[in-house]
């Protein structure tokens, strides 16, 4: 054997091999499961809906550029992960926002919640979910007070209560109900008759055909994506289905007016931005815990924080808020969540 | 017995296609070997011959150097030609007898049929086997008579032979198991014998039905052996996940599977025990699978050992234009060799070439938390935050997390979408904790 060699091969240690999933590949997946609701917002709210997405992730995609130009990170706008950043900042705001307002949302949610704490991985919040909290306590009434109506019509055709999300007109109703002495009778049997009519809305619901956010009010569009995203192993059960379960459980519980065990689990389930917030915010990978155990707690501590805010809380709406919250409380789930190392429970 | 699988791993590409249908053929011999004189864990072998030395095949030629070590004998016959520190495959650099081949094959005259070899005591055969220098074909290469040997408080009830070769690309062990079964089961039966055990499990991968079917045919009533059929999942030739597959029991952190009760060997080793009792032939061939998209002719070959990589690879056809990367072992848990020019040894199950596109490892993305590394990891480990806690140098907390439970298969750098350098940071990890805790000591 001389000793003489001529060419040297590739070396390098082992695994030799990968699997040809990338970042990439995930990011853009998540992107195009997104499409399906775009579209339906733009039928249901016009392009003005198609306007408002667009400028969001122009802004998310030009901010993150710039600023990975100026620290001089290495450029890496192709991974896709500030698009979906500006579409599902714009998929929280209302068809009615002025045209700064996804502007100024994903400079925020980019600069300030992303980069600003490291850039993609490092960030604690889910950063269009933080800009959302960050333009809903700026500007609170573009933000909530005119819901465009669907092209076709208002839920159930209630007038006395105009242009509210189905979540809204439900709190609303009920807090007639629960004092009729202080509203005037015609109000109050409106209420009654939007609350007795919410389970005829399923279909509407499931279509899209209700007042809401840009992305949020299309379950079938939502859901379609969300398949997209099993199927590539992209979002896996545990905190989707963990989250939707317990709203589904503690509305029923607690959601009724007759008392215990008569809430409308299916209204909750379906209504305001539940299914976007569990199956494309909480799910974010980046912001939800490592492992199945922890992603468990994370999904049921969101529903009781949902269903928390939703009944007795001051707003109508609490996904943002409670993925929000849950989000802090990532790294402490995932310091008590390490698994239990093969073989540790026969040696003790 | 159909048997349900471990818990993580992942499910590379197999690649067996290249060689599973291959009729395992026997390498002309070769002009020279370079035979180093470290090939098992534990101490080196201490020189037997001396330069210039005449010397005939199965010539014993460095001896073992106390109980955790085994024998070296000669592949061939011929003259020591010299005695040299040469590249080694796994050791990096390491000495090495160099012999030129003869003219006619001699082998030493001790090798024959022996009578009555079933009836001897254990202790004869562990003797008979690490006589013959063997270490676990596999690829860990541990000494087999130690394996063998449990300590009496160690009580072993099941005997397991490993067959599963969840590599992809390798298909040495299950062209072995179609072409010599009944050498195969023999060795398992001595083994069982050596062991006292009741109970033996051959576990194989569910892509080898052949294998299951031959194997099957060569079991007697009375050995008490079974096969269990695995569904096809990496690592699951690793002793621990085998036996956590095939008996529902742990090997306990840190601890062996004598532990509870269970000795694994590898299908290779169970055929050169079957040679070394009944025949005292050492180790001195053995199956390569010589395959991969680089290689023009894929095949198995049975090779002297100390045969240079470059003389097996001239026998496969040569190299294609696009080879780029030379692999010791299957491409999960296999080492990249710089060149050609380093010997066949008793660990090496296959020489797999890549082409140029496959070769070179992506740069490293960050780490979006994704966890597939913690789903896939067959030990349950955190690895994305045992890499970080290694790259910031925070080696005890790492330790803590059970760094040293990783079995370094892998899985966890195959599946990250961000190819992070997963396993290659807690292999370096592990290596920086075991120094410390020795200069503690």
């Amino acid at each position: 054997m001389n000793e003489t060699v001529e060419k040297l091969f590739v070396s390098s240690s082992s695994p030799h091999v990968r699997d040809t999933d990338s970042i990439n590949k995930i990011m853009w997946t998540v992107n195009l499961a997104l499409l399906p609701a775009l579209l339906m917002a733009v039928y249901f709210f016009g392009t003005k809906a198609l306007w408002l997405t667009l400028l969001a992730v122009a802004a998310a995609v030009i901010t993150e550029g710039l600023i990975q130009k100026i620290t001089h990170k290495p450029l890496r706008l192709q991974d896709g992960s500030a698009v979906i950043t500006g579409i599902l900042l714009a998929f929280n705001l209302p068809a009615s926002a002025p045209w700064w307002m996804p502007v100024v949302g994903s400079v925020f949610a980019v600069a300030i919640v992303k980069e600003l704490f490291g850039g993609l991985g490092n960030n604690i919040l889910n950063p269009a979910l933080a800009a959302r909290a960050f333009l809903l306590a700026s500007w609170p009434v573009q933000m909530t007070a005119s819901w465009v109506a669907p092209r076709e019509g208002t839920l159930s055709g209630i007038s006395a209560i105009t242009g509210a999300t189905p979540l809204s007109l439900l709190k609303d109703s009920a807090k007639i109900i629960a004092n009729p002495q202080s509203f005037d009778p015609s109000q109050v049997q409106q209420a009654q008759e939007a609350i007795a009519n919410l389970s005829s809305s399923y279909t509407n619901l499931l279509i899209g055909n209700v007042g809401g956010c840009i992305g949020e009010t299309s379950v079938i569009a939502l859901l379609i994506g969300a398949l997209i995203m099993f199927y590539r192993h992209v979002i896996s059960w545990q905190v989707p289905f963990s989250y939707m379960g317990t709203v589904a459980v503690l509305a029923w519980i607690f959601g009724g007016s007759e008392g215990f065990f008569t809430g409308n689990w299916i209204f909750h389930i379906l209504s305001g931005g539940l299914i976007l917030g569990a199956f494309y915010m909480a799910t974010d990978m980046v912001t939800s815990p490592l492992n199945s155990k922890g992603q468990i707690i994370f999904g049921v501590g969101c529903g009781i924080l949902t269903v928390a805010i939703r009944l007795w809380g001051g707003y109508p709406e609490g996904v943002s808020y409670s993925i929000l919250l849950m989000n802090l409380a990532v790294p402490l789930i995932d310091r008590y969540t390490v698994p239990t190392v093969f073989g540790e429970v026969t040696k003790k | 017995m159909r048997i349900k699988t471990f818990s993580g791993g992942v499910h590379p590409f197999e690649g067996k296609k290249y060689t599973e249908k291959k009729k395992t053929e026997t390498l002309p011999q070769p002009k020279s070997v370079a035979i180093p004189l470290a090939q098992h864990i534990g101490a080196p072998t201490s020189l037997l011959v001396e330069k210039g030395q005449e010397i005939k095949a199965g010539q014993k030629i460095g001896e073992a150097n106390g109980y955790i070590s085994v024998p070296v004998h000669a592949s061939i016959a011929g003259k020591v030609k010299s005695i040299a520190d040469i590249d080694h495959p796994v050791a990096g650099r390491g000495r090495a007898v160099i012999i030129e081949a003869a003219e006619t094959e001699c082998w030493v005259e001790t090798i024959r049929e022996q009578k009555d070899y079933f009836d001897l005591s254990p202790d004869e055969m562990r003797e008979r086997i690490r006589e013959a220098g063997i270490a676990g074909m596999g690829g860990a290469t541990f000494p087999t008579h130690v394996k063998l040997a449990p300590p009496p408080d160690k009580k072993i009830d099941v005997a397991i032979l490993n067959g599963v070769e969840c590599e992809p690309y390798l298909t040495a062990d299950h062209r072995l198991m179609l072409e010599n079964p009944e050498d195969i089961l023999n060795g398992f039966r001595l083994i069982m014998k050596i062991l006292g055990v009741k109970r033996g499990i051959i576990g194989i991968e569910n892509n080898k039905k052949d294998a299951v079917r031959v194997m099957q045919g060569h079991i007697k009533k009375n050995d008490h052996i079974e096969i269990g059929i695995f569904p096809v999942k990496y690592p699951q030739g690793a002793e621990k996940q085998l036996i956590k597959a095939t008996l529902n029991r742990d090997v306990p952190s840190g601890g062996l599977p004598m532990d509870i009760g269970v000795v694994v060997q590898n299908v290779g080793t169970a055929k050169a025990v079957f040679d070394a009792v009944a025949f005292r032939r050492p180790l001195t061939h053995r199956v390569v699978t010589v395959t991969g998209p680089g290689i023009k002719e894929p095949k198995n070959v049975l090779v002297p050992i100390g045969t240079s990589f470059q003389e097996v690879v001239d026998f496969c056809g040569g190299l294609t234009e696009k080879a780029a990367k030379i692999i010791m072992g299957g491409p999960m848990m296999g080492i990249a060799q710089p060149h050609l020019n380093v010997p066949v040894v008793k660990g090496t199950s296959g020489i797999l070439i890549l082409e140029e596109k496959q070769s070179h490892l992506a740069p490293e993305e960050p780490c979006i938390n994704c966890g597939r590394c913690v789903e896939v990891c067959p030990s349950h480990l955190l690895p994305t935050t045992l890499q970080n806690l290694v790259d910031y140098d925070r080696i005890e907390e790492a330790g803590r997390l059970h760094i040293m439970d990783c079995i370094e298969c892998g899985s966890c750098s195959f599946i990250c979408p961000a190819n992070r350098y997963l396993v290659q940071s807690i292999r370096h990890g592990k290596r920086q904790l075991i120094q410390m805790r020795k200069k503690a000591s």
